[in-house]
């Protein structure tokens, strides 16, 4: 068994275009990798965590009746100081949340920017009415509108998230807002219409 | 050549951007605003002085004693992404608006040519380890000076009277032409 000295090996190296070029090459790329995982790891930005905890908090309707494209651009102005109250799919239980979370004031829902509704709704279209416009498409923001050009279109219900948004558009009005019936699967007794469950309630 | 001698080279008589007409696309691309127009030549600059050093460094120790001075534009190109990277990293944690105001044009310093175009430039001529770094602050001092300049002429070319036909884009290309004809006069200076 022959073993190659040093100095061989650098001959070998040295007389070899291929050799030389792939380790030439290969170290470069590894060092530069290596450099570029320090930095990495050096200078790591954390992202703000209070922007992803407010946009945990939103309902992700994303339907923009806040005045902002969706909820995470909403919840990066909530973090630099906008209004909480802004979020009507949210509701009261969104605005608590919010305001027990920032440390503020629980506010009522501005009604500026809609109103929000105890029960939830889907949106339904009257099929027979239905033009195949594609409007109430466009301006659905999660898409849960199915159909094309001069076709019914339908709503699936499942992704609806009651946002209004294609009410608006539609030209015909065939658009209505319907109530959301559980399935039996989830269904449970509706809550007591009166709030004084036990006595100290009513001390409140 | 000393020191100064190079730099006021690099800055006037060689300039990248108007007399060698390299990194044209930042040029025009970064210049609507004097703040984001410093911040672009800063980081170009950093940029150039940083890869002109390592490319001189890979150059010298591992390309010519391999004997494989072709592989020069390849080995350059990876020194440069991973100076750009390093670069984008350090400025993403240490000035996260003016990575904002950058945008795309910060990873874009990878391909611009009057980084990869200086490294070529500088291993053609013999100059030492000191030198090249001085050519690198130089090319990027005037990358600076220029763009600059070019965009505090392009903020008050917005309020400018012209006529339709010359508004924004046209307008930046005949005063940037313009202001290569007067670099053009530092000929001969060094």
């Amino acid at each position: 068994m022959q073993f190659l000295d040093d100095v061989s090996m650098w001959q070998l190296i040295h007389n070899s275009p291929w050799l030389s070029s792939l380790i030439a090459l290969g170290g470069l790329c590894f060092v530069s990798g290596l450099l570029l995982g320090f930095a990495a790891l050096r200078f790591r930005v954390e992202g703000s965590p209070l922007v992803a905890q407010i946009d945990a908090i939103l309902p992700q309707t994303q339907c923009g009746q806040c005045g902002h494209p969706g909820c995470r651009p909403y919840a990066e102005a909530i973090a630099t100081g906008e209004a909480i109250n802004r979020c009507p799919p949210g509701g009261q239980a969104t605005i608590d949340a919010l305001a027990h979370l920032l440390g503020l004031e629980p506010l009522p829902l501005d009604a500026e920017h809609g109103v929000a509704s105890a029960i939830k709704t889907v949106a339904y279209i009257r099929e027979s009415e239905c033009i195949g416009c594609t409007k109430c498409i466009q301006a659905c923001p999660v898409d849960a509108i199915l159909g094309a050009a001069k076709l019914m279109h339908t709503v699936i219900a499942s992704e609806c998230t009651g946002c209004d948004l294609c009410v608006e558009p539609c030209p015909v009005d065939c658009i209505e807002m319907r109530p959301l019936t559980p399935p039996v699967q989830v269904w449970s007794w509706p809550a007591p219409s009166h709030t004084h469950l036990i006595a100290s309630d009513r001390a409140l | 050549m000393d020191f100064f001698a190079i730099l006021l080279g690099m800055v006037l008589v060689n300039n990248f951007v108007l007399v060698q007409f390299l990194g044209l696309c930042p040029f025009m691309g970064v210049s609507n605003q004097t703040s984001s127009a410093l911040g672009m030549g800063a980081a170009t600059t950093f940029v150039l002085t940083l890869a002109s050093l390592c490319c001189y460094l890979v150059d010298h120790w591992v390309l010519v004693p391999l004997h494989i001075p072709f592989l020069r534009t390849i080995c350059f190109i990876v020194v440069i992404a991973a100076v750009v990277q390093f670069a984008k990293l350090f400025i993403e944690k240490f000035s996260p608006l003016l990575y904002r105001v950058l945008g795309v044009y910060l990873p874009l310093i990878t391909t611009n040519c009057a980084v990869l175009g200086l490294c070529l430039q500088n291993a053609n001529k013999t100059m030492s380890f000191f030198q090249a770094g001085v050519y690198g602050l130089g090319a990027g001092l005037g990358f600076s000076l220029v763009l600059v300049c070019f965009s505090a002429m392009r903020e008050r070319l917005i309020h400018a009277d012209a006529p339709r036909a010359f508004k924004g884009p046209a307008l930046a290309m005949v005063t940037a032409g313009l202001m290569s004809l007067a670099f053009m006069g530092f000929a001969g200076l060094v």
